[in-house]
């Protein structure tokens, strides 16, 4: 099915503090956008799919924002596979589509906890919280340094991968961070969790985003200019918490990329511009080498010397990412790689015909894969 | 916060599955499961074998020897009751019979490598019994 489902929308609200609103408010104003975007109305919608809200999970919140959106559509839920759920969806709607179970497809995801709670990133794990075991960074930081130990990864090698990102993002004027940052200014950065610093943790953010989906058949009948077609996903999930993991430096990100890859009959080689998942530094030098780009071990070295920077081989997260776009968990990627498809982008990849991203969740325990390609 | 430190331990919870584990840590031994059917090791304490899927299992005397996975450091307490021990480490351990868990490494003054031999001692904080681990 490589390339017979499209994106044919994107739309977003503002990044950074909504205060005082709801999710469903943001989800519905990201949805409107997205339909604007592509042209489509309201009643054309018939898939409503949706990744509850992180911090304040709901039960069939699906069926609540359908309600709020006035909608009765054949297909409808949520999904909860942490941060890789948004890519899961667009999956699951491709498939659903592809299979006439619907026509156009609403995948959205919205939360608030900026304004709101954060309650859910610092919590305690389980009992192990008797031994000072907290917070999601501390997950992170102990793959890190399994990484660091085992291949010789450096903490200037992670900074490589916030300086990129950072100036993405500087760059980007929806961004809700817009410091550019230097080598020197993130090794003078907090330790929160060492080995991670500040500027190795992603923003926590309010706002939403969404997409729209549909056949390329249809997209070409409605006369849809812009659709950027689906060449490719995948999953995989590790699942096993972090202390149990047999081995702490690989994860379902490995199966994810490589399902992907084989459904668009691509290799990384062929892979212009990426969107990596960016909650941390490490998630993303993790991720490189899961897909390929680098030999198991070897992403410290590869991100390293600009690589990762927009104009390097390899131009990453080229609006900013988790680290400075905002820290929603992944739509905002989906969106970026859609601008970089469309040759839209603020900071655009001179000719990129091909676009992976990562989604993933909880401390790498899920794992989605997307790669978009060009209209023709 | 007008919690007795005592109060503000958090505490784990010792009823359920889990009772048999954490009495044994109060004994003075480190218990882990082991499936009657394909003989895997585990912890934390589960009702069925994640391997093979059986409920029959019995409780093994762990022997203490472990050697230490990965490691982190924390500089911000996530809980008040840790804000003393600033920083402290909070280590992934493996046991010489499989089972992996989290625990600390008391080792002041020693430079922690990955898969460096331990030896378990059991420390009581706020009268629970814990399971850490020293350089071997």
């Amino acid at each position: 099915m490589r390339g017979n489902v499209v994106i044919a929308g994107v739309g977003q609200t503002a990044f950074g503090k909504c205060p005082g609103r709801t999710t469903l408010s943001l989800n519905i104003e990201a949805c409107r956008n997205a339909l604007a975007d592509a042209g489509v109305e309201k009643e054309a919608v018939d898939a409503l799919v949706v990744k509850p809200p992180t911090s304040n999970p709901e039960f069939m919140y699906g069926s609540t924002l359908a309600e709020a959106m006035g909608l009765q559509p054949r297909v409808g839920g949520s999904w909860d596979q942490g941060g890789a759920a948004n890519i899961s969806l667009i999956s699951f709607a491709a498939m659903a589509i592809e299979h006439g179970q619907c026509e156009i497809a609403l995948v959205t995801y919205a939360d608030n906890p900026r304004t709101g709670s954060r309650h859910v990133y610092e919590k305690a794990w389980g009992d192990d919280a008797a031994y000072g075991w907290f917070g999601v960074p501390a997950g992170y930081a102990m793959l890190a340094r399994r990484h660091m130990e085992e291949y010789g990864t450096t903490s200037d090698q992670l900074g490589e991968i916030a300086v990129a990102i950072r100036n993405h993002g500087a760059a980007n004027p929806n961004a809700q961070l817009r410091v550019p940052l230097t080598l020197e200014q993130y090794r003078q950065s907090k330790w929160v969790v060492d080995p991670l610093r500040r500027d190795d943790c992603c923003l926590v953010s309010d706002g939403a985003a969404a997409v729209v989906l549909m056949s390329a058949k249809r997209a070409k009948q409605m006369g849809i200019r812009k659709a950027v077609p689906i060449l490719g996903f995948g999953q995989g999930q590790t699942s096993w918490e972090v202390p149990l993991r047999t081995d702490l430096t690989s994860t379902g990100a490995e199966v994810s990329g490589a399902t992907a890859l084989r459904m668009a009959g691509l290799t990384p080689k062929d892979i212009d511009v990426a969107q990596i998942y960016d909650c941390f530094t490490i998630t993303v030098l993790m991720t490189l080498e899961a897909y390929g780009f680098a030999r198991k071990g070897k992403s410290g070295p590869f991100v390293a010397g600009g690589r990762l920077a927009h104009g390097g081989e390899l131009p990453t997260n080229t609006a900013g990412g988790l680290l400075s776009e905002t820290g929603m968990p992944g739509l905002q990627l989906v969106l970026e790689g859609v601008r970089q498809m469309r040759g839209e982008a603020t900071l655009q990849v001179k000719n990129a015909q091909t676009c992976m991203v990562s989604n993933q969740g909880g401390i790498m325990h899920t794992h989605s894969t997307l790669i978009l390609g060009q209209w023709q | 916060m007008s919690a007795a430190p005592e109060q503000a331990f958090p505490l784990p919870d010792t009823t359920g599955i889990g009772a048999h584990y954490w009495n044994a840590l109060r004994e003075g031994r480190l218990d882990y499961q082991c499936c009657s059917r394909c003989h895997s090791a585990w912890l934390p304490a589960r009702t069925e074998c994640p391997k093979c899927l059986a409920a029959e299992w019995t409780w093994k005397i762990a022997s203490g020897k472990a050697t230490l996975i990965s490691w982190v450091i924390y500089h911000h307490a996530y809980h008040p009751w840790f804000a003393k021990k600033l920083p402290y480490n909070v280590s992934v351990v493996q046991l010489a019979e499989g089972p992996r868990l989290i625990s600390n490494v008391v080792a002041a003054g020693t430079t922690l490598r990955i898969d460096m031999p331990l030896q378990l001692i059991i420390e009581r904080e706020a009268d629970v019994a814990l399971a850490r681990f020293k350089p071997a």
